[in-house]
């Protein structure tokens, strides 16, 4: 037996090679931990892109490895723990449930940094970043409001966490800024990813009458429900075009990789601090999709209400806004706070559903 | 209204009676093949990645077909030639199944798939009600159909049927009466993987046409458990798998109306439906006796 | 050509010990020139996956955490199977263990006293041992198939979880997101010892294991359940119970599937969340096959498997082989290992031409 190893390493030095070269000292490793596939379509391979934006921008400075299907259990702290081991300068951690475990290593390894994307606890090497996707599905919300002709949208929801709260919230003010008597129809997938119950739910919805949908989870199965039954929808998380290029309005790209390099920039110089930060359309962490399939009146409105976002001036969350029994949440011209928001468990007036409490 | 629910009922449910009629005929023989999963996902890939090759979904359904036979001969060669445990290959074969599915699809995720068209029948789909539900649809909703009235006929009413019972219920006997008990058995595990893949292919070309890791979900899982719940009856497979998109789909709806039940609740009414039939069916012993394929699972090596 | 099987008279001693070894080699040769074809260097890959998660004392506490849930899993299933029930539905047992063990730090989060722990480790197994009790009375009751009762009763466990944590059990200072309170220190299942992470879960496990072991070679108890196991009607001659045995071994497994799932929470992941198991319920059942359905072989075999996620971990980060292609791997790797085991039991023969000899019946 001893032989037949010696003969095989002898054949796989041929067709292998060691090929284990030296690796340049002066490269920082900013890794990166996914809680999906990298080819997922959906939330990781919008991380996995921000990533290879990042390789490109600053590649010559740092090296960007990473692991995928990670799963939020027990094997988290054992995978961020490995990144840490293996001499990472910072390690991003890209799904919620990665909060407590990110605390943990991080306690263990004060010399290393983490940032944990969606969460809410953070310590002295560990900031938290997230997204304002509430901004996207605002525009998308208004947008929906001059395109349907019942005044009745369709929100595939996956599950009834603040995130998702706020952006149904969201759509429905947007929606409402234009046609006051939008109303909207949830449904709860359960799943932030099963193409085939994303499409039933899709189907679900149109055949009780939405005519416009948009979804808070991550497969284009909604979107090609929706170009095959000659509605209209929003993308997410990355442009789906592609499935629906009759059909989406516009979709909520997320674009990590501004964040990444403005993070790993600051890192490189020195200037990185813990900090909880909650970036937006005008960071570039998210953008909009081209606005398509639309009269030009109605793209006008949506350019103009991103760039009123984007200066500051339109805060989707500004008073006077109802609760969804009617009362008062916001008085006139009051913005909500961020606090109120990332821990959103109601639903505005207009809103047709029942909130999961 | 109605309609168009009944038409997403049958999209929903056609890749889980199809698997399962493929499993069935699987244990009707005496083998228990755990995964449908793997082979599922298996046709998925191959059918897409073929459909999207050719252009044309005709082929991928063949080419989705195919990787599920081929990939059951492999649990085939294990458990039939090699005589290992049933159960443990067929949870091993599922994981290789996600791995390699994933391997081989990565080049087609985010590519816009290609819809199997719908085949109308002339006159026939124009019945109201029913015309457009049963004879507009596409061909794996009429193959399934057949597949039913095929597989009915052939297990109780053919020579190779009475066969495959027979090595079903008692392999011993069934060899000794001079049935080559181990080459039908691969031909009912390829028939088991053919359906699964031909499922699969139903998940990338007709369900959702496009690839994705994983897009199974779970499918191939409670494809096995229709087959249980059947009681191993071709019929039961269809009203079962129709009963479980129907909960599913009534779910959805229920939401959509606004019903204000914890929708995990209602995600579980399908599982809790399954268990209490069971109940109903098993309660009478005989029954389940009788269509209960009494060496399902174990080992045979004829002695020489 | 075809292959035939010849059972052995008696069980090999030779092929016991070396078809585990047998698979390692065909399996390092399958990697080889898998990773060789993918341009990896395959002795590089084959090293960060079988020998550098234990040259690490960091890596060998990471191998007993992850071993631990697979083994005190497995060990209870195998003596399910051995008494011909089969119990598939593990991953729900788990789950409801962790439940019910989590209610004392999830209801009682400022109780600080020794007690708490042992009692949490009492009510997971009871949790999982109930939660099992259902497919057992199913099958005792009505002869409902427990193959199919025990996997739907999986989903369903997930979904409570689901619900608890996003309802009832929701942090009220967690933002609203579905994660309970971190339990208090006490209710923390402590670290063996202190380089590094591995809990007093994997002592269970061993424990256990042994225990079992102990039971199924030198207790009546172990006879009865080989007997029952073997034919139904034989135990009946011998005076056992078959819908007792139903009982005994649904609720064994069941508890010990709970206990894992307390131990799992309470240890490595300090609160409930919707996701606690990546599976962990699945994986035992091929563990506990891989081990033979011997409480010993799965030690072996749960650290086998153990080991290969580590070095699919591993291969990752250090030499990029994608996530996909170390789970192909493990499906190789198990296949290899189920089929060398056919060696302890028959001899293979390659016939090359001719018809089989059909005299003689099995």
């Amino acid at each position: 037996m001893k032989k037949l190893i010696i003969a095989l390493t002898a054949t796989a030095a041929v067709l292998g090679g060691f090929s284990s070269g030296a690796q340049a000292q002066e490269k920082k490793k900013v890794c990166f931990i996914y809680v999906g596939s990298r080819t997922d379509g959906g939330w990781t391979q919008a991380h996995e892109l921000g990533r290879q934006a990042l390789d490109k921008a600053l590649g010559d400075k740092v090296e960007t490895p990473f692991l995928e299907n990670v799963p939020e259990g027990p094997d988290a702290e054992r995978a961020i723990e490995r990144m840490a081991r293996s001499g990472c300068s910072i390690v991003f951690t890209t799904s919620f449930g990665f909060m407590d475990a990110t605390l943990k290593v991080a306690a263990k390894f004060p010399d290393v940094k983490f940032e944990h994307a969606t969460g809410f606890k953070a310590a002295p090497n560990v900031a938290t970043y997230n997204s304002r996707f509430y901004e996207g599905r605002y525009i998308a919300g208004q947008i929906a409001g001059k395109m349907s002709k019942k005044g009745l949208a369709g929100y595939i929801a996956s599950f009834p966490i603040p995130e998702v709260v706020m952006g149904i919230n969201a759509f429905e003010l947007g929606a409402k800024s234009v046609n006051p008597n939008f109303k909207m129809k949830v449904v709860w997938a359960n799943t932030w990813f099963d193409p085939g119950k994303e499409a039933d739910a899709a189907k679900a919805l149109i055949d009780q009458g939405v005519d416009i949908l948009t979804q808070h989870t991550d497969t284009t199965a909604p979107m090609q429900v929706a170009a095959e039954r000659g509605i209209y929808a929003f993308g997410q998380a990355s442009d789906m075009i592609a499935a629906g290029p009759k059909t989406q309005l516009t979709a909520i790209v997320d674009t990590w990789g501004a964040y990444y390099i403005k993070r790993t920039k600051a890192l490189l110089d020195g200037t990185w601090k813990s900090e909880q930060i909650w970036d937006g359309l005008k960071d570039g962490i998210l953008t909009m999709a081209p606005y398509t399939n639309m009269p030009d009146d109605v793209k006008a409105m949506a350019e103009e209400t991103e760039a009123k976002i984007k200066s500051g001036e339109l805060h989707p969350f500004t008073g006077p806004i109802n609760k969804q029994d009617g009362t008062p949440w916001l008085k006139a011209g009051e913005k909500a706070d961020d606090g109120t928001l990332l821990g959103m468990n109601f639903y505005v007036e207009g809103v047709d559903d029942k909130l999961p409490q | 209204m109605f309609e168009a629910i009944l038409l997403t009922v049958i999209t929903a449910a056609t890749p889980l009676v199809v698997a399962a009629l493929g499993e069935l005929v699987t244990e009707r023989a005496g083998v228990l093949n755990l995964g449908v999963e793997g082979m599922m996902i298996m046709g998925a890939v191959c059918a897409f990645a073929a459909a999207q090759l050719t252009g044309s979904p005709y082929i991928g359904i063949v080419a989705g077909i195919a990787g599920g036979a081929l990939f059951s001969l492999l649990f085939g060669f294990l458990t039939l030639t090699l005589v290992t445990n049933q159960v443990a290959t067929g949870l091993a074969l599922t994981i290789l199944g996600l791995g390699l599915s994933g391997q081989l699809g990565e080049a087609f995720v985010g590519k816009p798939g290609i819809k199997l068209p719908q085949i109308v029948f002339p006159y026939l789909s124009e019945i109201p009600f029913f015309g457009r539900v049963l004879f507009s649809q596409d061909l794996i909703f009429y193959l399934s159909i057949a597949l039913i009235i095929g597989i009915n006929w052939f297990l109780f009413k053919s020579r190779t049927g009475l066969k495959i019972r027979a090595i079903g219920d008692n392999h011993g006997s069934a060899h000794a009466l001079g049935i080559n008990v181990i080459r039908t058995r691969y031909l009912a595990v390829m028939f088991g993987g053919a359906c699964a893949g031909l499922a699969g292919a139903q998940l990338s070309l007709v369900y959702t046409p496009q690839w994705v890791e994983n897009m199974s979900a779970g499918r191939g899982w409670i494809a096995l458990a229709l087959v249980v719940f059947a009681s191993w009856r071709p019929w039961r497979v269809l009203a079962g798998g129709y009963l479980f998109g129907a909960v599913t789909i009534g779910q959805l709806h229920a939401q959509a109306f606004g019903i204000g039940v914890p929708s995990q609740f209602l995600s579980a009414l399908p599982y809790a439906a399954t268990i209490v039939v069971l109940i109903i069916i098993s309660h009478n012993r005989r029954t389940t006796l009788i269509n209960t394929p009494a060496s399902l699972g174990k080992p045979f090596v004829p002695d020489r | 050509m075809r292959i035939e099987l010849q059972r052995r008279p008696k069980v090999s001693k030779l092929f016991s010990v070396l078809s585990p070894l047998m698979a390692l080699v065909l399996t390092l040769i399958a990697g080889v020139i898998m990773f060789g074809l993918m341009g990896i260097d395959p002795i590089k890959a084959m090293d960060v996956y079988f020998v550098e998660p234990l040259t690490d004392i960091w890596s060998l506490h990471e191998l007993a955490v992850k071993a631990a849930p697979l083994i005190l899993i497995g060990v209870g299933l195998s003596i399910c199977y051995r008494s011909n029930n089969w119990n598939i539905g593990a991953e729900g047992q788990f789950t409801i263990g962790a439940i019910t063990g989590s209610i004392l730090p999830v209801l009682y989060p400022n109780w600080h006293s020794w007690a708490i722990l042992p009692l949490m480790m009492v009510m997971g197994a009871v949790g999982g041992a109930l939660y099992a009790a259902i497919p057992a009375l199913l099958k005792a009751r009505f002869n409902t198939n427990e193959i199919l009762t025990s996997l739907m009763l999986v989903y369903i466990a997930g979904l409570f979880l689901d619900w608890l944590v996003r309802g009832p059990w929701r942090d009220p200072k967690g933002y609203n997101f579905p994660v309970t309170t971190s339990f208090q220190p006490e209710a923390v299942l402590p670290e063996i010892i202190s380089s590094g992470r591995a809990h007093w879960g994997f002592v269970f496990a061993i424990v256990a294991a042994v225990a079992l072991w102990f039971m199924m070679r030198f207790m009546l108890k172990g006879f009865e359940v080989s007997v029952l196991g073997q034919s139904e009607r034989a135990g009946r001659f011998a005076g056992f119970s078959g819908r007792r045995m139903i009982w005994f071994a649904m609720l064994l497994s069941g508890a010990l599937a709970g206990l894992a799932g307390i131990s799992e929470v309470s240890g490595s992941i300090g609160h409930l969340q919707p996701s606690i198991s990546p599976g962990y319920g699945f994986t035992a059942i091929i563990v506990a096959f891989l081990g033979r359905l011997n409480p010993l072989g799965i030690i072996a075999s749960g650290l086998v498997l153990a080991l290969t996620y580590l070095g699919g971990e591993a291969a990752q980060l250090s030499i990029g082989i994608s996530d996909k292609v170390s789970r192909v791997f493990q499906g190789l790797l198990l296949f290899f290992v189920l089929s060398c085991d056919t060696l302890i039991h028959y001899r293979i023969r390659l016939i090359f031409s001719g018809r089989p000899t059909t005299e003689g019946k099995s």
